[in-house]
């Protein structure tokens, strides 16, 4: 047993310890996240405008959104991302994480328009008729009284989007980004082991995530305190 | 002295079916016009013709001597001028009592936030409610939702109020508290259009009574007058079966 132990701690020292790997890790960590967060914020507003694209009387904006969403949902992220890093900013020479942010951002944008297209419908005609009829335009009306309404009741859904989307970026290495994902890959190809370092990163994804949902529910507390009674 | 409101030959359709079939009046400045008629009668639709938020299919909605149904009046504008009060009050639940009322006169700039906040703390006094400032809708009864949500309307200082059949979705003893602050309301001169269940209401507080049916003004008249001596068999039959 006490062998056993011993084995652990060393295979635990080579993987993470020696030549300073964990600090692969580390950065890896910090890739994951800014991909993620500029990812979601891109997101969030191509979602918006496709959302209201989509809820538009407008035929054209209506077939914008609609071949938007189909053609998303229609491919795999990772094509979605090579193409965009290898066709279309193939000679724009961002930082490779700026590109596969903005990759992950029309991503996830399809599936934040049909969230936020669910939520705009899911607030009663009557609250666009009250701001309208107080002299507010549509406009107006939108962003004062129906989206933040809409918010507070998709925030659960755009919580598991985000997590998804973290989860999603584990695909950067494909353009050459090392995130945790790809961290993990080359302490596995550099020391022969594979237990420990895909072990390892599954739990850093995990604690991640889990801290995520943490922040998340404590701010829905917080929205929902004017329906306290 | 010129019309407050004036329509001409006000048409609606929904889905082929015709609502409002020709309707032709004129209401005062100060008046308090009482609107009764059987459900499905066009009442509501043609309240709502006035602030265009149906848009009539053909006529003319004339309010203060200019003509709203046209293309290019910015309805928003108009709006301003006539508050509306509806059935299921319609307030911000994402707001407090406070800012539900100082959201408009401040998003279109008719006053600084300062300006917007003393108004709301005056008309809150009015309608009895300033202790509920800062409370949200969800922790008020209907009776005093709709209260707010009539202070809200009265905060664009408009010309016209319209209500929208405002006590039916109240509890039996909560109607009394908001029908106190529209007699309170009238009595200040304000111009009213007011569809309602409420007879009592009306003979009290209004100045004039439509009976609106199948899309058309039937009678209109003092609302005492027409109750006691309806002149068409379809008002004398709506009648006796609301005034029990």
């Amino acid at each position: 047993m006490s062998a056993w132990f011993t084995d652990l701690a060393e295979t635990f020292k080579r993987c993470f310890i020696v030549e300073d790997r964990y600090m692969l890790l580390v950065n890896g960590i910090g890739v994951t996240i800014k991909v993620s967060i500029l990812a979601a914020i891109l997101g969030i507003i191509i979602g918006f405008f496709i959302a209201i694209c989509n809820l538009s009387k407008k035929k054209p904006l209506n077939i914008l959104g609609k071949v938007y969403t189909d053609v998303i949902r229609g491919t795999p992220s990772v094509t979605q991302l090579m193409i965009i890093y290898f066709v279309i900013f193939a000679t724009v020479r961002w930082s490779k994480w700026i590109i596969a942010a903005i990759a992950f951002g029309i991503n996830s944008g399809a599936y934040v328009s049909e969230i936020i297209r669910a939520g705009i419908l899911s607030i009663d005609r009557g609250q666009t008729e009250a701001g309208r009829s107080l002299g507010l335009d549509a406009k107006q009306t939108m962003m004062k009284i129906v989206v933040p309404q809409a918010v507070k009741n998709i925030f659960p859904a755009l919580c598991n989007e985000f997590i998804t989307l973290v989860k999603e970026t584990a695909i950067v290495g494909y353009v050459g980004l090392v995130d945790i994902q790809k961290a993990g890959d080359f302490i596995k190809s550099n020391t022969y082991e594979a237990f420990m370092p895909l072990i390892g990163t599954a739990i850093i994804y995990f604690v991640l995530i889990k801290i995520l949902t943490v922040v998340f529910a404590k701010y829905e507390e917080h929205l929902r305190k004017s329906e306290i009674r | 002295m010129g019309a407050m409101i004036k329509v001409n030959n006000l048409r609606k359709s929904f889905n082929g079916t015709e609502v409002l079939s020709g309707i032709n009046e004129e209401i005062n400045e100060g008046e308090v016009v009482v609107v009764i008629g059987p459900s499905g009668s066009g009442k509501s639709t043609f309240l709502r013709c006035l602030n265009l938020l149906e848009t009539p299919d053909d006529g003319e909605v004339i309010i203060d001597g200019e003509q709203i149904n046209l293309p290019k009046v910015d309805v928003n504008r108009v709006r301003q001028k006539m508050g509306m009060v509806f059935q299921h009050f319609n307030l911000f639940p994402h707001l407090t009592v406070k800012q539900n009322i100082t959201l408009a006169p401040v998003e279109l700039k008719k006053m600084t936030p300062e300006e917007a906040d003393k108004k709301a703390m005056e008309l809150l006094e009015i309608v009895g409610l300033s202790e509920k400032a800062d409370a949200y809708p969800a922790s008020l009864s209907g009776g005093q939702k709709q209260r707010i949500a009539i202070a809200r309307s009265l905060a664009m200082e408009p010309e016209i109020m319209l209500f929208d059949e405002p006590t039916s979705a109240l509890d039996p003893e909560m109607v009394g508290e908001v029908l106190d602050v529209m007699k309170r309301l009238a009595k200040s001169g304000m111009t009213m259009v007011v569809v309602t269940h409420e007879m009592g209401f009306a003979k009290e507080v209004g100045t004039r009574l439509l009976f609106i049916d199948e899309g058309n003004v039937l009678e209109s008249g003092d609302p005492k007058e027409v109750f006691e001596h309806p002149q068409k068999e379809r008002t004398k039959v709506f009648l006796s079966k609301v005034l029990v």
